[in-house]
C-alpha cells in the first residue's frame, strides 16, 4: 500500500488554482480608487543628480505625484540596509551605506530608482515618466570587477576610498602555507563563477493601500519573506511602526532568492498610498527586473589544492573577489563570507583550508543571495579544483573524491562547520551505477566515431541549509535570529488551519505541511488548511529562503502539534475520566493505555470548543503556537554525474546523460522533492552553459536585458534527469529532513563544466558557449573548421 | 480615444470600448478580470500570456484588442469543462508535478494543447521543441514533458473511443 502523510507522493493542493488560472498573485489583485506608479530609474551607471524638474510631468494628464528622493527625506524616510554585519581581516567594520528609497545625490547603476510617478492610469504613469526631466551630471564609472580596487577606478561612494566593503578571511593561514610548501602537486586556477539575474517568472510587484481610518498600510508584495520585510520597512525605513503595517505576500510566483530582499518598490508603493491616500500599484516590466531585482554570483576566484604523494588533500586556499554591485543588499555581505567559505571543505577531510573574500562595490546592480547562495561558489571551486587534481595527476576522479572523503560524524571542518550526518560513498556509488560510469569509456567511443567529443564531470556538492541556529549567526554578524514559527489551530468540527512563517513560492508547502500534520495528528491532509504570507494571519516567521522551510519551519509545525497532543491528552483524560498519565496519543486517538476507552481526536477538538463541564484549570480550546531554533545547519550532500557531447564543428554541447543522487534525510513528499532538483539543475546548467550577466565595460550599460539578450534555459536545452536517493536521517532536527531546494543548482554547473572540459581539453570559464568551446578548440587545433 | 471591440471569450460574448494601444492580454486581465492569463515578460518571449484565439494558441501580449474583434478567444479559465472536470491536460500537469511557482503554468499549458492539436503523438524532442517559446523558471521542463507525453496517450486513447 502506498504510504499516506510523510513519504507519500501526494498531488499538490495548490495545482487546483493555478491550473484553472485561479491563482492570485500581487498583480492580480486590484483595490478600489487604485493608482498605478512607474518608476524613474537612472539612465547612467554613476551620475549626480543635479535636479529634477518635475513641473511638466506633473501637469500631465491623470499625474497625481512626482516623488524624489527630497521628498522621501524630508518625510524622514531612511534606506534599505545590509542585515549582516561582516569584520575585515584587521578587525575594521565593513563599509556599507544605507541604499536611498529614491537617490539623493547620486545614481549608483543603471535601473537606479531615482523617483516615482503616479498617475489614474498605468498608461498616464507610463508618459509622465517619460517627461520627468532628470538633469544628470554624468560620472565615470566603476565596472570591471577586477579593477574595482585599483586607484584610479572611479568611487561608487565618494567615502569609500577603494571601493571595498570588507577583506575577510577564515581559516588559518600558516597551517595552509605550510600545506602547499609540503605539498607534492598543487592544482592552481583562475575561476571566475558568473554573474547571473535570477528571473523568477513572475515580475516583482506592489500595491500599497493606505487605510486613513485605522492608520495602518496594507501591502501586497511578491516577498519571500514578509514579517522580514515588515521589520525592515518599519524599524530602517521608518514608514510605520510594524503594527500599522500589514504586509500580504499571497501566491508568489518563484523566488529563487531574489524576493528575499526589500526593495525600494515595495517601500515607495506603501509610502505613496500613505501621501495620496489611494491604494498605488507597481508591476515590474521584465526590463526592469533585469535592471532591479538583485543579481546572483559574480565572484572572481584564484584557488589551489594542494595533494600529497599518495593523493590525500592536504590544503585548499582561495582568494576570493565578490561583487556586491551598487549597494550592499540585504544579505548581500553573508554570501561570500559565511555562505561561501565556511563550505569549502566540501565532503573531503582537509586539514588547512585558507579563504580571503574581498568584497567591492561597482555601478551595477546590487548582488545578492539567488539559489543555493555562496554554496554554488564553494562547491565550484571544490568540484573544479578536485576534478582538475584527478586529471593532473592521472587519478580517476570519481577514487580521488572517494579517497578523501569526511567518513566519520560529527566531522569538524576548519572552516567553521560541524558536518552532524552524512555517506558521501554511498551517494557517489549509487550515482555511478545511476549513471553507468563503467559503460563511459564505451560511450566515449561511439561518440568518437560520429565525430564527437564525450565528456563525463563529476560534482560531489554538500551544502549547509536550514539557516540556522540563531546564536550561530548572531556570533557570526547576522542582524536577525533564523528560528521559524507555527501555529495549530483546531475549529470546532475538527478540520485545522495550519500557520507557517515560512513562504511557499513554488515548493508546495500546502501539500508537504499537511502530509506533516496528517502523519502527526491523523488528521487527513484534505482537512488541513496551510495558511502563509500573511503578517497579520501567521505568527512572526523569518520566511523562506537556504532550504529552510521544512528543516526548521517543519520542526516547528512538530513542536506545536507536540503541545496540540499534549493539551488533548489533558482534555481526554477528562472525558474518559482517567489520569492524563494513562493517555496514549496513536493514529489520530487518544486511548487510556490497555483500555479500549478513546476518543478521536475530532472529538476532542469538539469538546475543546464545547466545554460545558470542563473543571477548573482544564482550559478551552485546541491551539497551540511554537517557535522553533535549530540546532544546527543541515547538511545536505550527493553526487552529479553529467555527461556531454560536444560539436567540434560548431562548439555546440549536448547533455546526453545527467545523474543526480542526493542525501536528503527524510523526504516528505517524494515528487515535490524531485521537482525541486530537476528546477535546481536545470538552474545550475543554465549557469554553466547559457546565462551570463553582461554590463559594457564602457558605458556600463545593461548589455543582457531581455530575454532576447539573456539566455535562459528553454525545454529544448535541457535532457530529462536520472535522480537516486541515498538517506542518512538527519540527528539535527525531529523530522530528520535536510532540505532540498538549491541541491541541483549547487551542484550542477561543477558537473557540466567538469564534462565540457573533459570533452574538449581545455579549461574555459562560464557559460561555456559555443563560441568559447569552437575558440578553446580551435586553439588546440581539433576544432574541425581549423583543421 | 477609444474603440468598440467585441469578442467571444471563454464562450461568452463580451463587447467593451477599448483603447487603441490596449494589448490582447490587458482586455483580459484589466477589462475581463481574467487574471489567469499572465504577463512575464516585455519582449514576447516567455510564453506565460499564451491563450487561444480562435482554437490557435498566441501570446496575448502580442496581439491587440482591437485585433481579435469579432474573435472567439479561450483562456486557462475557459479550458476545464463547464462541471469543473480539468482538461486532460491539466490532470496530467497535476498528475506529474509538471509545475511548481504556477504563473508560466496557464501559458504552458495553453501552448501544450496546441501541439496536440497539431501532433497528437508528439516525440519527447518534439514536446521540447514546441515549448521553446514558454519558459519555466521552477522544473527544468522534466515533469513538463512527462505531462505533456502523458496528457498525448490519453488524449489519444479519448479519440479512439470515441470513434
Amino acid at each position: 500500500m502506498a504510504p499516506e502523510g510523510i513519504g507519500a507522493r501526494l498531488q499538490r493542493k495548490e495545482d487546483k488554482r493555478f491550473l484553472t488560472g485561479k491563482g492570485r498573485y500581487t498583480d492580480d489583485v486590484n483595490r478600489a480608487g487604485q493608482t498605478f506608479a512607474v518608476v524613474v530609474r537612472s539612465p547612467h551607471p554613476h551620475a549626480r543628480i543635479k535636479g529634477i524638474d518635475a513641473a511638466g510631468a506633473e501637469a500631465m494628464p491623470g499625474v497625481l505625484a512626482v516623488l524624489t528622493g527630497a521628498e522621501a527625506k524630508a518625510d524622514g524616510l531612511g534606506g534599505l540596509p545590509a542585515g549582516w554585519m561582516i569584520h575585515s581581516r584587521d578587525g575594521s567594520p565593513m563599509n556599507a551605506p544605507v541604499h536611498p528609497i529614491l537617490a539623493d545625490d547620486k545614481a549608483r547603476y543603471v535601473g537606479d530608482p531615482v523617483a516615482l510617478v503616479v498617475a489614474e492610469t498605468y498608461a498616464q504613469a507610463k508618459d509622465a515618466a517619460d517627461a520627468l526631466m532628470v538633469d544628470y551630471e554624468e560620472l565615470p564609472a566603476n565596472v570591471a570587477l577586477d579593477k574595482a580596487t585599483a586607484a584610479d577606478t572611479p568611487k561608487v561612494f565618494d567615502d569609500i576610498a577603494d571601493n571595498r566593503c570588507f577583506d575577510w578571511e577564515l581559516g588559518d593561514k600558516a597551517a595552509t602555507e605550510k600545506a602547499f610548501s609540503e605539498a607534492a602537486h598543487v592544482t592552481t586556477m583562475d575561476i571566475v563563477n558568473n554573474r547571473l539575474i535570477p528571473n523568477a517568472i513572475e515580475p516583482r510587484a506592489a500595491l500599497g493601500d493606505y487605510d486613513s481610518g485605522t492608520d495602518v498600510i496594507t501591502l501586497y508584495t511578491t516577498s519571500q519573506n514578509p514579517h522580514v520585510a515588515r521589520l525592515v520597512i518599519s524599524a530602517f525605513v521608518g514608514l510605520a511602526p510594524e503594527h500599522k503595517l500589514h504586509i500580504i505576500a499571497p501566491d508568489v510566483g518563484g523566488g529563487f532568492g531574489s524576493k528575499i530582499y526589500v526593495y525600494n518598490e515595495e517601500v515607495l508603493c506603501a509610502w505613496a498610498s500613505k501621501r495620496l491616500k489611494r491604494p498605488v500599484k507597481w508591476t515590474a516590466e521584465r526590463t526592469e527586473s533585469f535592471l532591479a531585482d538583485a543579481h546572483g554570483r559574480d565572484h572572481v576566484t584564484k584557488a589551489e589544492l594542494a595533494l600529497d604523494q599518495a593523493g590525500k588533500i592536504t590544503g585548499l586556499r582561495v582568494h576570493t573577489l565578490a561583487n556586491l554591485g551598487g549597494y550592499p543588499s540585504l544579505f548581500s555581505t553573508a554570501v561570500p563570507t559565511y555562505l561561501y567559505a565556511t563550505l569549502l571543505s566540501g565532503q573531503y577531510a582537509i586539514p588547512a583550508i585558507y579563504a580571503n573574500v574581498e568584497a567591492v562595490y561597482t555601478n551595477t546592480a546590487p548582488v545578492d543571495a539567488y539559489r543555493g547562495a555562496g554554496r554554488p561558489e564553494a562547491t565550484y571551486v571544490v568540484e573544479r579544483l578536485v576534478e582538475t587534481a584527478a586529471r593532473e595527476t592521472g587519478a580517476d576522479p570519481a577514487e580521488l573524491r572517494r579517497k578523501n572523503f569526511v567518513r566519520e560524524f560529527p566531522y569538524q571542518t576548519p572552516v567553521i562547520m560541524t558536518y552532524d550526518v552524512g555517506d558521501y560513498e554511498a551517494s557517489l556509488d549509487a550515482a555511478l551505477k545511476l549513471g553507468d560510469y563503467a559503460g563511459f569509456a564505451e560511450r566515449r567511443k561511439e561518440s568518437e566515431a560520429r565525430g564527437k567529443l564525450r565528456g563525463i564531470g563529476f560534482s560531489n556538492y554538500i551544502e549547509a541549509c536550514g539557516i540556522a541556529p540563531s546564536a550561530a549567526v548572531g556570533s557570526l554578524g547576522a542582524g536577525v535570529g533564523l528560528w521559524e514559527s507555527a501555529s495549530i489551530r483546531f475549529n470546532a468540527t475538527g478540520n485545522v488551519y495550519v500557520y507557517t512563517g515560512s513562504h511557499s513560492h513554488g515548493q508546495g508547502h500546502e501539500t508537504t505541511f499537511a502530509q506533516l500534520v496528517q502523519s502527526w495528528l491523523g488528521i487527513p491532509e484534505d482537512q488541513v488548511e496551510v495558511i502563509h504570507g500573511d503578517t497579520e494571519k501567521t505568527p512572526m516567521g523569518m520566511g523562506t529562503y537556504g532550504s529552510r522551510s521544512l528543516a526548521v519551519g517543519g520542526s516547528a509545525i512538530y513542536r506545536a502539534a507536540e503541545k496540540i497532543i499534549e493539551k488533548g491528552k489533558k482534555i481526554a483524560a477528562h472525558l474518559l475520566e482517567a489520569s492524563e498519565g494513562d493517555i496514549e496519543f496513536k493514529d489520530g486517538k487518544f486511548t487510556v493505555a490497555g483500555t479500549d476507552k478513546a476518543k478521536t481526536i475530532q472529538e476532542i477538538a469538539f469538546a475543546a470548543y464545547v466545554p460545558h463541564n470542563f473543571p477548573p484549570g482544564l482550559e478551552p480550546g485546541l491551539e497551540e503556537n511554537a517557535f522553533y531554533d535549530p540546532l544546527n545547519f543541515t547538511f545536505p550532500a550527493g553526487c552529479q554525474i553529467c555527461e556531454v557531447e560536444v560539436d567540434p564543428d560548431t562548439g555546440v554541447v549536448e547533455i546526453v546523460n545527467f545523474t543526480a543522487v542526493d542525501d536528503f534525510g527524510t523526504v516528505i513528499n517524494p515528487m515535490i522533492v524531485e521537482g525541486q532538483v530537476h528546477g535546481g539543475i536545470a538552474q545550475g546548467v543554465g549557469q554553466a552553459l547559457l546565462e551570463g550577466c553582461v554590463y559594457d565595460l564602457e558605458s556600463g550599460q545593461l548589455v543582457t536585458g531581455s530575454y532576447m539578450d539573456y539566455c535562459m534555459p528553454r525545454a529544448d536545452n535541457l535532457p530529462s534527469f536520472r535522480l537516486g536517493f541515498t538517506t542518512t536521517e538527519n540527528p539535527s532536527n525531529p523530522l530528520g529532513v535536510k532540505g532540498c531546494g538549491e541541491a541541483g543548482a549547487i551542484a550542477a554547473p561543477a558537473a557540466v563544466m567538469n564534462a565540457v572540459t573533459d570533452a574538449i581539453g581545455a579549461d574555459i570559464q562560464m557559460p561555456a558557449t559555443p563560441e568559447k568551446i569552437w575558440r578553446a578548440l580551435a586553439a588546440r587545433g581539433t576544432a574541425h573548421a581549423a583543421e | 480615444m477609444s474603440i468598440p471591440v467585441s469578442m467571444t471569450v471563454n464562450g461568452k460574448a463580451v463587447s467593451k470600448e477599448v483603447e487603441p494601444r490596449m494589448l490582447l492580454v490587458e482586455f483580459l486581465r484589466e477589462q475581463l478580470g481574467l487574471t489567469g492569463t499572465h504577463v512575464g515578460c516585455d519582449t514576447s518571449q516567455c510564453g506565460a500570456c499564451v491563450v487561444m484565439i480562435d482554437g490557435t494558441s498566441v501570446k496575448a501580449c502580442t496581439a491587440l484588442a482591437a485585433q481579435c474583434d469579432g474573435s472567439s478567444v479561450t483562456t486557462i479559465e475557459g479550458l476545464a469543462a463547464a462541471d469543473g472536470t480539468l482538461h486532460p491536460m491539466q490532470q496530467a500537469f497535476r498528475e506529474h508535478h509538471g509545475l511548481q511557482c504556477g504563473f508560466c503554468t496557464p501559458g504552458m499549458v495553453m501552448s501544450a494543447v496546441d501541439l496536440l492539436q497539431h501532433n497528437p503523438d508528439p516525440s519527447e524532442e518534439e514536446v521540447r521543441d514546441w515549448l521553446e517559446g514558454n519558459i519555466c523558471r521552477c522544473t527544468g521542463y522534466h515533469n513538463i514533458v512527462r505531462a505533456v507525453l502523458d496528457a498525448a496517450g490519453k488524449m489519444r486513447g479519448q479519440a479512439q473511443a470515441a470513434e
